[in-house]
């Protein structure tokens, strides 16, 4: 099979899984791979499971629909969608796709110096993100960024709507 | 009698509390009801009873009239199966939803969430729940179908009930459940299709994309297809995203397809399919186009198959592209590039001048007639109608240059929307643009009733756009509860209600446990054949698994 195939076919195996067998997100999803780059943006259709030996905790700060910011303590290493989930935020929506690149409802904004340290989203992440309800130049997908220490103290703003953009 | 499968195998068991009823020995009384008549057990307990009139699966469902204690029983006739069950269940507003897709299950999800009493039944036509989401998302999309996780969580919460195998508007009418429910909510989605209305559309070998999908679907309606595909060019007319879905299906190469959830008989169909050429065919140009870029991207990839477009149809567009919005301006830039390159990288080139296989785009063509081959036995082709633009960008509208040109193929698919049909007449329809009249999900001028999903605003929009159109006539319904603008009736409601009528005409009602049944089986029978799934295609096959 052409490389250019694998990503669709591994992708869709491993979410297939994933649905049918009903694993457990926790054990499924957190496929970031902790990198020495000051984020990583690490796409989990591309990336091999890799045991996680970082330790490190950082604090993320989500500010949420109500204009509320709520702090949470996670692990370095896993990404705004399972970080989020994990710890209960109450997002109505976030995640349909549970982190498989195919619903733009993780939609996440972020602030323009932490934007620029990110690695550049894929070309199938800014696809899914073209459809997200209030797209701006900061904007990523949560399941798709993951969290370093260098990190610390990061800011994300959960966006007001969830419409698409596919009906404007 | 093993009691523990009456716990396990609950008929409206996951709506209430479920406990075992004390003091009574299950099997004395088992022999009490079928001792007693229904007359003598009704005196008796002082409890009305009501008895289904399926042969050999009498089932009575006994409740008791003390307010907020209702408990129910039901027993199965076959002499292994006896099942008792007691419900006791606390007052508060019934709700019911028509159809089990995103809309129904984000609505519920909302009203789950936001009322802490509100009861919610939802009722579907087929044994099966999710709607387009099993029988509309492509089976080589599974992780979009990651949304039943959150449907199942919906459905498991103790205020949550599925009736499925119920036709509203035919077993059960809007007015009764109007009657049985404090507020019923429309979202049975979009299940007919547009048509041309042009000579020719039924023809052999003419399908519309709603009944292929759900030919590989496994839609029961659709298991009889048979599409011709014993041809090498395909046209499908439309170019949304349902376009683009038919076209990979019937390109994706079978070492693919046959590892996803397709049902059998496409498998097979499509294992001996000489189709080669697929051309999507569009009334507008490339900057109209409904299709998004995710999908597109994926056409482009497609093993063993190449991209034919023509680069004098995306001339002059580069210049343009730059005004455009981000999502417009990455799509229109891939299509450019697609049409230009023949493959960034030698290995791409080679890739592509080595592929058997080739999908295209055709612009500015609307069909005029659907040719006959000579026999009159089948499609032979379709005469288009060339088109130009009037106006631009998004609302640019195609006006006939009375130009025309034939476009031979063995196969057309009809790919122009879906349609909602009304359910029954005393729900209001706008039979102009499909959809039930609604202010923010409330349908106008019907108190307490209201509708969400393609049936409210048309049949376009992800499940994203659900999910949103959801919660808001969720909100809708919340809000009228909360102040006050329904008035919730005591008494006996909501399913309580139903269930009798039900029984009356001998319909079972599947509950998501049933499904949890015929899900399972599904998988087993997948995994036998390596794939996720083999869909069940019968209805009664479903129903007897869902029973057994
Ligand atoms: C072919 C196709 C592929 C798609 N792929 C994607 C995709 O990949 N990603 C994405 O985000 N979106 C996709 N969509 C869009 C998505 O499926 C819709 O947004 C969504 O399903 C609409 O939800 P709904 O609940 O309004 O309708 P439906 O999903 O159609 O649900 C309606 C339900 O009501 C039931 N019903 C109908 N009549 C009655 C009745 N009289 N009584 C009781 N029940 C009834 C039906 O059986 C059905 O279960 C796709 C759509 C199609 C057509
Ligand atoms: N992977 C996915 O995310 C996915 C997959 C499938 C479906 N969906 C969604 O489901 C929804 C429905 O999809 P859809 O493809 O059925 O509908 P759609 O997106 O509305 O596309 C319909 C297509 O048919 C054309 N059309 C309509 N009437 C026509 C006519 N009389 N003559 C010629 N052409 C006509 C439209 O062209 P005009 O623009 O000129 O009207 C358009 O190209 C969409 O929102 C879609 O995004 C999503
Ligand atoms: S959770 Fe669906 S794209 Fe991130």
């Amino acid at each position: 099979m052409a490389a250019s195939v694998l990503f669709p076919a591994s992708a869709r195996l491993l979410s297939g899984l994933r649905h049918f067998s009903r694993v457990s997100r926790a054990a499924t999803t957190s496929l970031c791979r902790p990198q020495n780059h000051s984020l990583s943006t690490t796409a989990r259709h591309f990336s091999q499971p890799t045991p996680r030996t970082e330790k490190a905790k950082v604090t993320v700060n989500y500010v949420m629909r109500d204009g509320s910011t709520v702090p949470v303590r996670t692990k370095v290493g896993e990404n705004l969608l399972d970080i989020a989930i994990e710890n209960d935020l109450d997002i109505d929506g976030f995640g349909a796709c549970e982190g498989t690149l195919a619903c733009s409802t993780c939609h996440l904004i972020f602030e323009q110096p932490i934007y620029d340290q990110l690695e550049e989203p894929t070309d199938e992440e800014l696809d899914m993100l073209d459809l997200a309800f209030g797209l701006t130049d900061t904007s990523r997908l949560g399941c798709q960024v993951c969290v370093t220490k260098a990190l610390d103290g990061l800011t994300v703003k959960v966006p007001e709507g969830v419409a698409d953009a596919r009906d404007v | 009698m093993d009691v523990k499968t009456g716990y396990v195998a609950g008929r409206l068991a996951f709506r209430g509390v479920l406990c075992r009823i004390s003091g009574i020995s299950t099997a004395a009384h088992c022999h009490a009801v079928k001792k007693h008549s229904c007359e003598t057990v009704f005196k008796f307990s002082q409890r009305s009873l009501y008895q289904t009139s399926t042969p050999g699966q009498h089932r009575w469902f006994c409740h008791n009239s003390t307010p907020g204690q209702h408990r129910w029983f039901c027993h199965t006739a076959t002499p292994s199966q006896h099942r008792w069950f007691c419900h006791t269940s606390t007052p508060g507003p019934h709700v019911c939803i028509v159809g089990s897709g995103p809309a129904g299950f984000y609505t519920a999800q909302h009203i789950l969430k936001n009322h802490k009493t509100a009861r919610v039944d939802i009722y579907e036509k087929l044994p099966v729940p999710f709607g387009l989401v099993r029988f509309g998302v492509a089976p080589d999309h599974p992780e979009v179908k990651n949304v039943i996780n959150t449907f199942t969580n919906t459905a498991s919460n103790e205020r949550c009930s599925f009736l499925g195998n119920v036709t509203v508007g035919r077993d059960v009418t809007v007015a009764e459940l109007r009657q049985a429910y404090d507020a019923v909510i429309m979202s049975y989605g979009a299940d007919a299709d547009k048509e041309f209305g042009i000579p020719g559309e039924d023809l052999s070998g003419v399908y519309s994309a709603r009944a292929f999908v759900g030919w590989y679907n496994g839609l029961p309606q659709d298991k009889h297809l048979a599409p011709m595909l014993d041809t090498d060019t395909a046209v499908v007319l439309g170019q949304g995203n349902v376009a683009l879905d038919v076209a990979r299906i019937l390109l994706t190469p079978l070492s693919i397809l046959k590892i996803t959830d397709i049902t059998d008989h496409a498998a097979a169909a499509l294992e001996t399919s000489q189709v080669k050429t697929v051309y999507i065919v569009g009334r507008r140009g490339p900057l109209q186009t409904a299709f998004t870029i995710k999908e597109l991207r994926e056409m482009t990839k497609l093993p063993d198959c190449r991209p034919l477009l023509d680069p004098a149809d995306f001339a002059g567009l580069e210049d343009k592209v730059k005004s455009l919005q981000r999502p417009r301006k990455r799509l229109t830039e891939l299509l450019i590039k697609t049409a230009q390159t023949g493959g960034a990288t030698a290995q791409e080139a080679q890739r592509l001048a080595q592929a058997t296989k080739e999908w295209g785009l055709k612009f500015l063509r609307s069909p005029l007639e659907i040719l006959s081959s000579e026999d009159g036995s089948r499609v032979s082709g379709i005469r288009l109608g060339v088109n130009q633009l009037e106006g631009s960008d998004s609302s640019a509208r195609a006006v006939p240059t009375g130009e025309t040109e034939v476009l031979s193929c063995g196969l057309v698919l009809r790919s122009i929307g879906y349609k909602s049909e009304p359910i029954d007449d005393t729900v209001p329809f706008d039979s102009q643009k499909g959809v039930i009249p609604n202010e923010a999900g409330r349908v106008t001028g019907c108190k307490g009733l209201y509708c969400s999903g393609w049936v409210r605003r048309g049949p376009t929009g992800v499940i994203l756009t659900t999910m949103t159109d959801g919660f808001e006539t969720g909100k809708a319904v919340v809000d009228d509860l909360t102040t006050g603008i329904l008035q919730p009736v005591g008494g006996v409601r909501g399913q309580e209600w139903i269930q009798p009528l039900l029984q009356k005409k001998g319909i079972q009602a599947v509950t998501f446990e049933d499904w949890n049944k015929i899900d399972s089986e599904e998988m087993m029978r997948g995994e036998k054949v390596g794939k996720p799934r083999e869909k069940i295609l019968d209805v009664k096959e479903m129903l007897q698994v869902a029973q057994s």
